[in-house]
């Protein structure tokens, strides 16, 4: 081990978190590796090892011969100083070299917030973090996940972002990184030559000009550069890769659980949700490839729990099949099955049953909206009847406590449709009285509120998010509302909503923003401790720019968007149809029910099969 | 039903990982080698296993023992042999056998402490190092169960110690107390911090050696 880290371990919190090897990890012999991949994950350990998405293209890129690909987490504030102080450059958990020798810098971007973090981790390596101040061919810096879908504010860091599933196109980026190395290419030769391949977008490859008024213009690609760069996605998910043998961290993490994913997409189409819509379209895994992944990864992993991931696991057509399939298997080997993202109007007894038991704790469901008309503007197709019959069902389950989660601030809300969240809350209880087997235990209620963000890629995309005073008004108005004692009330009053916000639907412009907020200390931001509202407040001013033109500004219908180089598969107009139907409060059924033509199909080509 | 014993290396990466975290390694890697650990009765049955002497966060160590019961009827053999596949690097089990010897027969503990100095062992460190670590009072600062500061002397938990010089560093070879109560041999170092300032070590580097009963032999 490097002397100065041992040095600096026992002076730190979690040093686990720091030293690699756990089991799993992977080791090759640095004779037999051409290309070295240091796979940066812009939070900490615990959350980066949690992401099934880092794990899968480990696993990927591991299994390419001649490629080690290792894992990077940011340091925590107090590691962070005591690298800097003993100066020493961040490393890769694997084999302890410093990131900054690696062939290729990957990073794994799931939240706009972690965009200071991600610069920071540059710097703490030592490699210029500007694009254009990088020359060789190595270390390219490379990034892709969901923050990704609208990288502009990051365009003058990144060399290649990855667009969409990793699985595919992150070997053909290999390979061809390879062969640039290989046969002497420029930088700029190897760029021009990535940007052909599909899914992979150059920011450096495209123009941007503005109007006077500070929206897009023009994008004009560079140098044969694409017009527009469409994600890619596994159209089999029965043919993809699964990391069924994973690392098993040796120290606590947030999923420390086996994260079994029975499908990509979402069939709902809520209007909000940009994971809904860039995730699209809806691909199954087959119920007895995911039963047998299940024992396989619990045989290995030696975990007694396992999440049956999705966006919407309760949509999964053959979940009771499955389950059913697993209870042997759980019942030997003392397995815990976990289903997050319940829907409020498919729970069913049947699936109660099948849930952890004895474990009755707390179920969760999101209703998003207290009245019907909000519903349906954001289409949330779940009904009150169907949300109060669903804890009717856990209630008399033996449940005694429920989660309720909505947002503040979606469009069109008016204080009715804030005030209609207290009556649910007290619509709720009122079960919880008619269905409790014993009442002595008592309930819990608890409903949180955040603050809505409007996302690229959305029915809202054109949507300004309200002002920070309304939103706090709301609160307010929720809070003075809710006056029963057995329900608790928890609101999102972090900043960081607003910076979000602007991040989210940002341009170049923002690239100033970043680099001045990271020199002005901000690293861990998505993190309370560490986010500042006031550093960020000064590095807009500095750079004179104006957040609330990103955020709360109602953006036009024909306004061009600084994403819109890069395609989800879903069109525009789609969700401009959208957009139209939410204002006049009109649904759009699933895609089970009915095709809407989103323009996602064109990715597998031919018609979803849902 | 059998209770079996392991003894088990935790070293270099391994060194960092908690006691708490160390359980959850080991609760995880028993069903991989096919041996169905016992567990608790009741409403939240948890495995049972235990270790003997937790190691302090840091430090490394070459006869770890945890105490487990396992459902079948086994003698341990070839269990070493499997857990060994699915372990972290750093901990190596080296033996599995039936738990015969109850823990309160474990007496002592060796260890070796590595006092490190960037810039050469100050002279004439040895003869006063010694002298100090044989004092009758070696009173150090030490937190409590309830997080309060508690002044301890340390010196009659130290049952012997063997001074070394090398290349930059001292190595103190300490036989100590191992429970009722244990001194971690860590809390040397705070000693020589107390006492002789100028013999204060950049780093050290703690290294537990072998466990011991009464009479001096090791425990197993």
């Amino acid at each position: 081990m490097d002397k100065r880290l041992e040095r600096i371990l026992p002076r730190v919190q979690k040093p686990a978190r720091y030293v690699g090897g756990e089991y799993n990890a992977v080791i090759k012999n640095k004779a037999e590796v051409d290309t070295r991949i240091a796979f940066c994950f812009p939070d900490t350990y615990e959350i980066g090892m949690s992401n099934l998405g880092m794990r899968i293209l480990y696993g990927v890129m591991n299994r390419m011969e001649g490629v080690w690909c290792e894992r990077v987490f940011a340091p925590w504030g107090d590691m962070e100083e005591e690298m800097r102080r003993t100066g020493m450059p961040l490393f890769a958990l694997e084999s302890g070299d410093p990131v900054g020798e690696f062939d290729i810098i990957a990073f794994s971007v799931g939240y706009e917030m972690a965009f200071p973090g991600i610069l920071n981790l540059l710097d703490l390596s030592g490699v210029p973090i500007r694009t254009a101040d990088r020359t060789g061919l190595t270390p390219l810096v490379i990034a892709g996940g969901t923050a990704m879908y609208n990288p502009e504010p990051m365009a003058d860091f990144i060399d290649v972002v990855s667009l969409g599933e990793g699985e595919y196109v992150t070997e053909e980026l290999i390979e061809l990184h390879r062969k640039a190395r290989r046969e002497g290419w420029s930088r700029r030769a190897f760029l021009t030559q990535a940007a052909q391949i599909p899914g992979l977008y150059v920011p450096s490859l495209y123009e941007v000009d503005y109007h006077e008024d500070g929206t897009v213009k023009a994008i004009t690609p560079k140098e044969g550069a694409p017009a527009q760069v469409t994600k890619r996605i596994v159209p089999d998910l029965d043919e993809s890769y699964f990391p069924v043998k994973t690392i098993v961290p040796s120290t606590e993490i947030v999923q420390d659980r086996v994260m079994l994913e029975l499908f990509r997409g979402c069939i709902r189409g809520c209007r909000f949700c940009q994971a809904g819509y860039v995730y699209r379209p809806v691909r199954n895994r087959s119920s007895e490839l995911c039963a047998r992944y299940c024992v396989d990864a619990c045989d290995d992993s030696g975990y007694q729990e396992v999440t049956l991931s999705s966006l919407s696991t309760s949509d999964y057509p053959p979940l009771t099949g499955l389950c059913d399939a697993l209870e042997p298997f759980c019942a030997q080997r003392h397995v815990n099955l976990s289903l997050p993202s319940l829907r409020a109007d498919n729970f069913s007894m049947e699936l109660m049953q099948r849930l952890a038991k004895g474990r009755k704790s707390g179920l969760t469901f999101a209703p998003e909206a207290g009245t019907q008309r909000l519903r349906d503007v954001i289409n949330k197709n779940v009904t009150q009847e169907e949300l109060l019959r669903s804890c009717h069902t856990a209630f008399a389950g033996g449940y005694n406590a429920v989660k309720l989660y909505f947002m503040l601030g979606l469009p069109t809300e008016t204080d009715e449709d804030v005030l209609a969240i207290a009556d649910l809350a007290a619509r709720v209880m009122h079960e919880w009285r008619e269905a409790a087997p014993n009442k002595n235990r008592g309930v819990r209620i608890t409903v949180s509120t955040s603050w809505f963000v409007p996302k690229p890629y959305t029915a809202f995309q054109w949507v300004g998010q309200i002002s920070k005073e309304e939103y706090e008004r709301r609160v307010a108005l929720l809070r003075d509302a809710i006056k029963t004692k057995t329900v608790t009330y928890n609101w999102h009053d972090s900043e960081t909503s607003v910076i979000e916000a602007v991040l989210a639907r940002g341009d170049r412009k923002l690239c100033k923003v970043l680099e001045t907020v990271w020199r002005k200390g901000a690293r861990l931001d998505a993190w309370e401790e560490y986010f500042s509202y006031d550093r960020w407040q000064e590095a807009f001013a500095e750079c004179g720019v104006d957040p609330s033109f990103y955020a709360n500004r109602q953006r036009p219908a024909d306004e061009i968007f600084p994403w819109e180089t890069i395609s989800c598969g879903v069109t525009k107009a789609y969700l401009r149809r959208e957009y139209e139907k939410a204002a006049a409060g009109v649904t759009t059924p699933d895609c089970r029910t009915l095709c809407g033509g989103c323009g996602a199909n064109r990715l597998t080509g031919g018609a979803c099969r849902v | 039903m059998s209770k079996l014993r392991l003894l088990f290396t935790k070293e270099a990466q391994a060194s960092y990982i908690s006691h708490l975290d160390l359980l959850r390694t080991f609760q995880r890697v028993f069903p991989r080698s096919g041996l169905e650990i016992r567990h608790s009765q009741g409403y939240h049955p948890h495995p049972i296993l235990s270790i003997v002497l937790p190691l302090p966060v840091g430090q490394s160590s070459c006869c770890e023992l945890l105490d487990f019961e396992v459902t079948q009827e086994t003698d341990g053999q070839g269990v070493a042999q499997r857990l060994n596949e699915g372990l972290p690097a750093g901990i190596r089990v080296l033996a599995c056998y039936p738990a015969v010897r109850p823990v309160r027969e474990l007496a002592a503990l060796q260890a070796e402490v590595t006092l490190e100095y960037d810039s050469g062992v100050p002279a004439g460190a040895l003869p006063e190092l010694s002298a100090l670590l044989r004092q009758e009072e070696l009173l150090v600062e030490k937190r409590t169960k309830h997080k309060e500061l508690a002044t301890v002397n340390i010196a009659p938990m130290l049952c012997d110690c063997r001074i070394e010089e090398g290349e930059g560093e001292v190595r103190l070879f300490v036989t100590v107390q191992a429970q009722n109560p244990g001194l971690n041999p860590q809390l040397l170092s705070q000693a020589i911090e107390r006492y002789a300032p100028r013999l204060s070590p950049d780093f050290t580097r703690v290294r537990r050696c072998e466990v011991l009963d009464g009479t001096g032999r090791p425990f197993r």
